[in-house]
């Protein structure tokens, strides 16, 4: 033995797997293990699929009661022939994991506060956030109540068992390649994780005023609620609600009173302001479109449903379609992976689609605590003991973080002096929320899975609580409705707007509006129902609907007038409609930007662009370049009008709404706010404003010329992003039009996330599409193939079949044979 | 002709020993580490057939599922890493982090002979 070169070499090769071995840090993110990730056998390579995989198999689980066949189509989409429903659910859970595992569980990972055990300390503020909102305490929650649910707790437990006898069944190899990219393994699932993903959505959906009421509340403190009143309005002149005009309200069961003293005690008070920001906030235009027209409207005489849900565009996609067939029921649609059931979809006899209803069911309260241990806070005239529940996060290469959160009366605490309150002035919020109380998770889509007809439907979603959705429906008996649902506090006007004070019962919620009391119409006399995420009803419901800025008008405006028209209706039309780049707000404003336009006083550059602008058809097309010049100057006109008037902004506050200010604009030559503060000799006028905006908005043009991206489709420039954030697994500069105010909403990474189309005729006549692919595998040809046909308009048709038909249809290229074994 | 059965040898060894998908992805360093203690080569030698006989190893496995797979992941993973995108770097990358290891480890092996 030469013993020096022995140890030398051995050291080197000991040193070498060492660091091969480890993630090393690269800016400021880690590699993965090399090594690992590099070895053909175990590494990457290995999620490679060929492109001429065959998805065919036997699979023998021990979970099952009978033989499950599934039919796996060209495009991946399964389709599930099962003898009992609890075996359908397993296989869904198992056909989920196979395709989507990382996701899956990278979604409950997030909801449960636990990024930070895979990402490390950066994502920390996040699972903080996550935790002190009560996401894992109202999953509980919601698992408690539907545990006493028998058939609800049997098909959640089917569906983990499924998504277990997949992970179990495992290599070490296979697992999917972000585990491998991020260096972690998947872990069990349970029937908790699927009530934390439907958590996450009802963060997604009706979570944005856990950072809106801070700014709203900072807005008011800084302009007096006066002045608030008139930026942030709830009156909406252009509103076109759900429910028509002029529908009668019944009187209502409660009527709400607000507090006395309210003018002093909460809408004039002032406090110090609130720099809390929330590391993870909905996206605003989080909404969708629905709507059904009846048989009077069609040509084939039978009602044609259409949904397309808004929401963040990320690969792989948070839906996953597929049909699954009992003899309870045979159900088509997007389903989402982590959940059993499908969510958006039709069976044999109806079809229904939600959008999001935007009202407001997340309030702060200010609360008083006896010393900074937080045992004890005043409420109703005495020390009431606070229940302290703590949390441990787990840091990936960092120790633990414990996490001490005081349970009120009302709610969690979430800002304290634990969390992000100003040291200097902390201040206690505690959050009053019905997404952490107990829900009904996902029973309302079990049971429109199997609903049959008009009655059914309404039974299915009459308890359903949180995120509140506008379900609607049509069904092949001719009957379309629409119902604003959900579990919706009976406030008082501006109740909740802002943070409210905690220490009695005062402003406390008064109750529940009843669900019979929620804004639903069935077979109007117009012949459609439809929804877009404005305000559901007219000033004459007897309820307070939530702050004007949480509904957005124009999407409503332009569905309605173009069903208004429309007759002899086909799915292509509304395929057409789906896909309208007309954007409503702009065909408002360019008038009122044009008339205080003096041409004389342009530069050549700047008239070439008013003259695009005056020449473009409202159309935001890829190549519309009218479509970036008005949002250009509109951009540039709020900038000018606004940000005199908070100038001394110190605390985050938003900027009065696009609609606000052209409502105002429309009503009033003279805009009092349209004067520069800080110009005290001169007093502006809105013609002073416009053209100072078209003069700055044009330098921004110039610019964009320059670099040949004038276009609305490259200045937009959308993008599907990988749910790690990854630019190499996402997808970018998409081309597609389409804006926030179109019914096409897509905006840079935000958009149509699922549109179907479904034609109530005696054979289901269904179209969808999505932007994603059925494979979550990075590696697979299925990742991401539904992207272009998304972007072009283009839709797949939907098949559901009967078994027979099934086995022997062409375009079934896959059968999966589930036995027990 | 030593050398070509030690590559050999070092590459069939390491490719049994890897479908054993549970093991670490370095468990070749031992049958690297027995094939140059069995087959007598100096030490240069040990540490070329060591190196190749895993790059080889490698770098085939490599091709052979990215072929089938038209390099949709690895153009990806060579944009992560970052290699602008170019699977044949990523593949050569590869087989040099496998070579790389083997090598010193058949060195070992080889020094680790009484003389």
């Amino acid at each position: 033995m030469r013993i020096i070169p022995f140890l030398i070499s051995t050291v080197a090769t000991v040193g070498l797997v060492y660091l091969l071995n480890t993630p090393l840090p690269v800016g400021n993110t880690k590699t993965p293990r090399l090594g690992y990730f590099l070895s053909p056998q175990q590494g990457f390579w290995q999620n490679a699929e060929a492109s001429n995989t065959s998805f065919s198999g036997e699979v023998k689980l021990k979970g099952l009661k009978g033989k499950v066949d599934v039919f796996v189509d060209e495009r991946l989409v399964p389709h599930i022939y099962a003898q009992t429903d609890l075996d359908a659910y397993y296989v869904q859970g198992y056909i989920h994991a196979k395709f989507r595992l990382w996701q899956m569980e990278f979604q409950t990972y997030v909801a449960a506060g636990r990024l930070s055990e895979i990402a490390g300390p950066d994502k920390l503020p996040i699972d903080q956030f996550f935790r002190r909102l009560g996401m894992v305490y109202g999953a509980e929650q919601t698992m408690q109540r539907m545990e006493k649910d028998h058939e609800m707790q049997a098909t959640v437990d089917a569906y983990a068992e499924g998504v277990n006898a997949y992970i179990k069944s495992l290599k070490p190899e296979e697992i999917p390649f972000e585990y491998k990219l991020m260096d972690y393994k998947p872990e069990a699932w349970t029937p908790l994780k699927t009530y934390l993903f439907l958590m996450y959505m009802s963060y997604d959906l009706t979570g944005s005023g856990a950072k809106q009421d801070l700014k709203m509340s900072n807005a008011k403190n800084y302009l007096g609620y006066e002045d608030f009143n008139k930026l942030f309005p709830n009156v909406q002149d252009s509103l076109d609600p759900i429910i028509p005009k002029g529908t009668v309200y019944a009187k209502p069961s409660i009527v709400p009173v607000a507090p006395l003293g309210i003018d002093s005690a909460y809408l004039n008070k002032t406090s110090n302001s609130n720099s809390a920001e929330s590391p993870l906030t909905p996206n605003r235009n989080n909404g969708s479109n629905n709507w059904a027209v009846a048989g009077s409207k069609t040509v084939s005489g039978r009602p044609i449903l259409c949904n397309d849900p808004h929401l963040g565009l990320n690969l792989p996609s948070l839906w996953y379609e597929i049909q699954i067939n009992t003899p309870t029921h045979n159900t088509y649609g997007a389903s989402f992976p982590g959940s059993p059931a499908v969510i958006i979809g039709f069976n044999d006899s109806i079809a229904w689609g939600v959008t999001n209803a935007g009202r407001d069911v997340l309030d702060y309260y200010e609360m008083k605590f006896k010393d900074t241990t937080m045992q004890e806070y005043w409420y109703n005239g005495e020390w009431k003991k606070a229940e302290l529940r703590m949390e441990t996060i787990k840091v990936k290469g960092k120790p633990d973080v414990n996490e001490y959160i005081a349970i009120t009366e009302i709610g969690p605490v979430m800002y304290d002096h634990h969390y992000k309150s100003d040291s200097a002035h902390p201040k206690n919020l505690a959050v009053r929320w019905t997404a952490n109380k107990a829900g009904t998770g996902v029973k309302t889509f079990y049971k429109l899975n199997r609903a049959k007809n008009l009655e059914d439907y309404k039974v299915a979603i009459s308890d359903y609580t949180c995120p509140g959705q506008n379900f609607a429906f049509a069904s092949k008996s001719g009957h379309i409705a629409i119902k604003q649902q959900g579990n919706f506090v009976a406030r008082w006007n501006r109740q909740g707007d802002f943070i409210m004070p905690g220490i009695d019962s005062t402003y406390q919620w008064q109750g529940m509006i009843p669900e019979s009391e929620n804004p639903m119409i069935a077979d109007p006399a117009r012949g459609w129902v439809s929804s877009a995420n404005q305000k559901s009803t007219d000033s004459t419901y007897p309820y307070y609907l939530g702050i004007g800025h949480n509904f957005p008008l124009y999407r409503g405006i332009m569905i309605n007038r173009r069903l208004a028209t429309m007759n002899d209706i086909t799915p292509v039309d509304m395929q057409y409609l789906q896909n309208e780049n007309f954007d409503v707000f702009a065909e408002m404003a360019r008038p009122v930007l044009l008339k205080n336009i003096d041409d004389s006083k342009l530069s050549t550059v700047e008239k070439k662009y008013v003259d695009i602008l005056r020449e473009w058809n409202f159309r935001n097309e890829i190549t519309a370049e009218g479509a970036t010049i008005f949002n250009a100057v509109w951009d540039s006109l709020e900038k000018v009008v606004w940000k005199d008037d908070f100038t001394n902004a110190k605390s985050p506050m938003p900027w009065p709404d696009a609609s606000t200010l052209l409502e105002n604009l429309l009503k009033n030559n003279n805009y009092q706010y349209a004067d520069n503060k800080n110009t005290p000799n001169k007093i502006e006028t809105m013609q002073d404003d416009v053209m100072e905006a078209v003069h700055k908005a044009s330098v921004y043009l110039a610019q964009l010329e320059k670099d040949r991206k004038l276009d609305w489709g490259r200045v937009k420039d959308t993008k599907v992003t990988h749910l790690s954030q990854v630019p190499a697994l996402s997808r970018l500069h998409i081309p597609i039009g389409g804006g926030r105010n179109c019914v096409n909403a897509t905006t840079t990474s935000h958009g149509p996330s699922w549109r179907m189309i479904v034609h109530m005729t005696d054979e289901t006549e269904a179209y969808g599409v999505y932007p994603g692919g059925q494979s979550g595998n990075p590696g697979s040809k299925f990742y991401d193939n539904f992207i272009d046909s998304w972007a072009a308009g283009k839709y797949y048709k939907l098949l559901i079949l009967s078994k027979d038909n099934a086995a022997k249809n062409e375009k079934m290229k896959w059968h999966i044979s589930f036995t027990n074994g | 002709m030593k050398f070509i059965t030690a590559i050999f040898l070092t590459a069939f060894l390491a490719f049994a020993i890897g479908l054993f998908t549970s093991l670490p992805w370095w468990s070749f360093v031992f049958t690297s580490f027995l094939v140059a203690m069995g087959v007598h080569q100096k030490a240069g030698f040990a540490f070329l057939s060591g190196f190749f006989g895993l790059f080889i190893l490698w770098v085939i496995l490599a091709i052979l599922k990215d072929m089938p797979n038209e390099h949709l992941l690895s153009m990806k993973v060579a944009r992560i890493l970052p290699l602008g995108g170019s699977y044949w770097a990523l593949i050569l990358i590869a087989g040099l982090i496998g070579g790389l290891v083997s090598g010193l480890a058949a060195t070992a092996g080889c020094t680790a002979r009484k003389k």
